[in-house]
């Protein structure tokens, strides 16, 4: 298995647990409280607001502890840069991942449409975004071996 | 009408279909005849990863046009005596 087979499967690995675990204590705190209106919107603002840091932290720490152990135990060295072929998985990633991520936000506009409670279309989004990340990592997998 | 003549002679060829037409390569032919030249040596001459190479070699990329010409020029042989365009596929993978 190539590096960046390794490298998509660890950051699906990655964000499933680092959002995992965040979301659930989100909605271990938000069952827990009682808000009105206002404040469900802030907290659900504040709540996507903090998941950048904390995921983009989350990803780096696991990605330098996976360079350095994968450096020890393989002895490969990790592309310095970025070929042609390496752009193009990377594009088509991006564009099956915006397709997801469309769907997600679609779904999430239906819920308002429909009167549905606000916790629902923040659920979607949420899970648009997650599910967009794996689908982006998934496609550059499936496209590294099966080719593109 | 766009088929040109596939290498066969004594070369392992890697081909593959994609949207209906299929690209053969003799790559590791050309790098065996250049002193056995490795995929790393390759990738280093022509600018990009010995996992490119990989693809090219097992038919799952087709390079850049680009690249292609860079490819010939390394092997000091005509693009078509490295990569090779059937439109009418065969079942056969390997022609020997």
């Amino acid at each position: 298995m190539y590096y960046h087979e390794k490298k998509s499967i660890l950051n699906i690995l990655s964000t499933l647990i680092i959002y995992g675990i965040y979301y659930w204590f989100v909605f271990e705190k938000y069952g827990s409280e009682a808000m009105s209106p206002e404040e469900e919107l802030q907290f659900w603002g504040k709540t996507l607001l903090l998941v950048i840091p904390i995921a983009i932290a989350g990803k780096i720490i696991i990605h330098i502890a996976f360079s350095v152990t994968h450096r020890i135990i393989s002895k490969e060295k990790q592309p310095c840069f970025e070929d042609e072929r390496e752009k193009l998985i990377m594009l088509k990633s991006t564009r099956n991942a915006f397709f997801v991520f469309g769907f997600g936000f679609l779904g999430a506009l239906s819920a308002i449409a429909l009167g549905w409670p606000l916790h629902v279309m923040f659920t979607w989004m949420i899970c648009a975004g997650v599910m967009s990340d794996v689908f982006d990592n998934l496609s550059q997998l499936w496209f590294h071996r099966k080719g593109i | 009408m766009y088929s040109t003549t596939c290498l066969s002679s004594g070369s392992t060829e890697k081909e593959y279909d994609m949207s209906n037409h299929r690209v053969t390569n003799n790559i590791r032919t050309l790098r065996f005849h250049a002193d056995e030249m490795t995929q790393q040596q390759l990738a280093d001459k022509v600018g990009v990863t010995r996992q490119t190479i990989v693809a090219i070699e097992k038919g799952k990329y087709s390079p850049s046009l680009e690249l292609a010409f860079k490819m010939s020029r390394v092997f000091e042989t005509p693009l078509e005596e490295v990569f090779s365009f059937n439109d009418k596929p065969e079942k056969q993978t390997h022609s020997l």
